[in-house]
C-alpha cells in the first residue's frame, strides 16, 4: 500500500466515526459535505472529520481506498458506509441511527 | 464540458440495459444532476455496490467531468427477490 493508503487506513481504524469531507464541520466547502454534516449533527453522536482539501494525497487516495469516486465518505468502526446520498437514505429509514447508536 | 441528461442516461443504459433511469437537472448548469436508477440487476447488492455499478457505467466521469450526481438506486418493487 502507498503512504496515502496507509494513512487513510490509520484514520479509519483510529476513529469510530470519521467523515472524509471538503472543508470542516463548521465550514463545509461543498453541498454534499454540508448535507453529511447536517445528518451527523442531527444524530448528535460524536464524529471526526478529515478535510481532503488540506491534503492532495488523501483527496486522491480516498477515492481509491473504497473504490468510490466522490467525497464525502463516511466510515463507522472501520467500515465504509457510503456517501451523502446513502447517508440520507439510511437516516430516513432509521438505519443510520441504529448503526451509530443514536437515540431515535 | 458539461454533460447532458440524455448522455448520462445513455451511458447508464448501455451498461445496465434493463435500467429505468430518471434524471433531474438540479441547477440548470449541466453539472449538477440527480439520478434515480431502478434495475433488477441490483437485487441482492448492498447500496454501496448498487451505486458503484452506476459509477462504473459512467466510466470515471463522476467526481471529475460530472461534478455532482445525487444518486438513488432501487430494485423494482414489483419483483419478488428470491434468495
Amino acid at each position: 500500500m502507498s503512504d496515502a493508503q496507509n494513512r487513510i487506513a490509520d484514520l479509519v481504524k483510529a476513529n469510530e466515526v470519521v467523515l472524509f469531507m471538503k472543508g470542516t464541520a463548521l465550514f463545509p466547502q461543498c453541498g454534499f459535505s454540508s448535507r453529511a454534516i447536517a445528518i451527523l449533527d442531527r444524530l448528535g453522536t460524536g464524529y471526526e472529520t478529515v478535510d481532503v482539501l488540506q491534503d492532495p494525497e488523501i483527496r486522491q487516495g480516498i477515492k481509491d481506498y473504497s473504490d468510490w469516486p466522490t467525497v464525502p465518505q463516511l466510515y463507522v468502526r472501520g467500515e465504509f458506509v457510503g456517501g451523502s446520498d446513502i447517508m440520507m437514505e439510511m437516516f430516513e429509514s432509521g438505519e443510520l441511527q441504529q448503526l451509530l447508536g443514536a437515540e431515535a | 464540458m458539461p454533460m447532458t441528461a440524455s448522455e448520462i442516461e445513455g451511458l447508464i443504459k448501455t451498461a445496465i440495459p434493463d435500467a429505468d433511469v430518471t434524471i433531474r437537472d438540479l441547477a440548470g448548469d449541466g453539472d449538477h444532476y440527480a439520478a434515480r436508477v431502478v434495475s433488477r440487476s441490483f437485487a441482492g447488492l448492498s447500496r454501496i455496490r448498487q451505486h458503484q455499478a452506476v459509477y462504473a457505467a459512467l466510466g470515471g466521469r463522476v467526481g471529475g467531468e460530472l461534478h455532482a450526481l445525487q444518486l438513488e438506486t432501487a430494485v423494482p418493487n414489483t419483483e419478488t427477490i428470491s434468495e
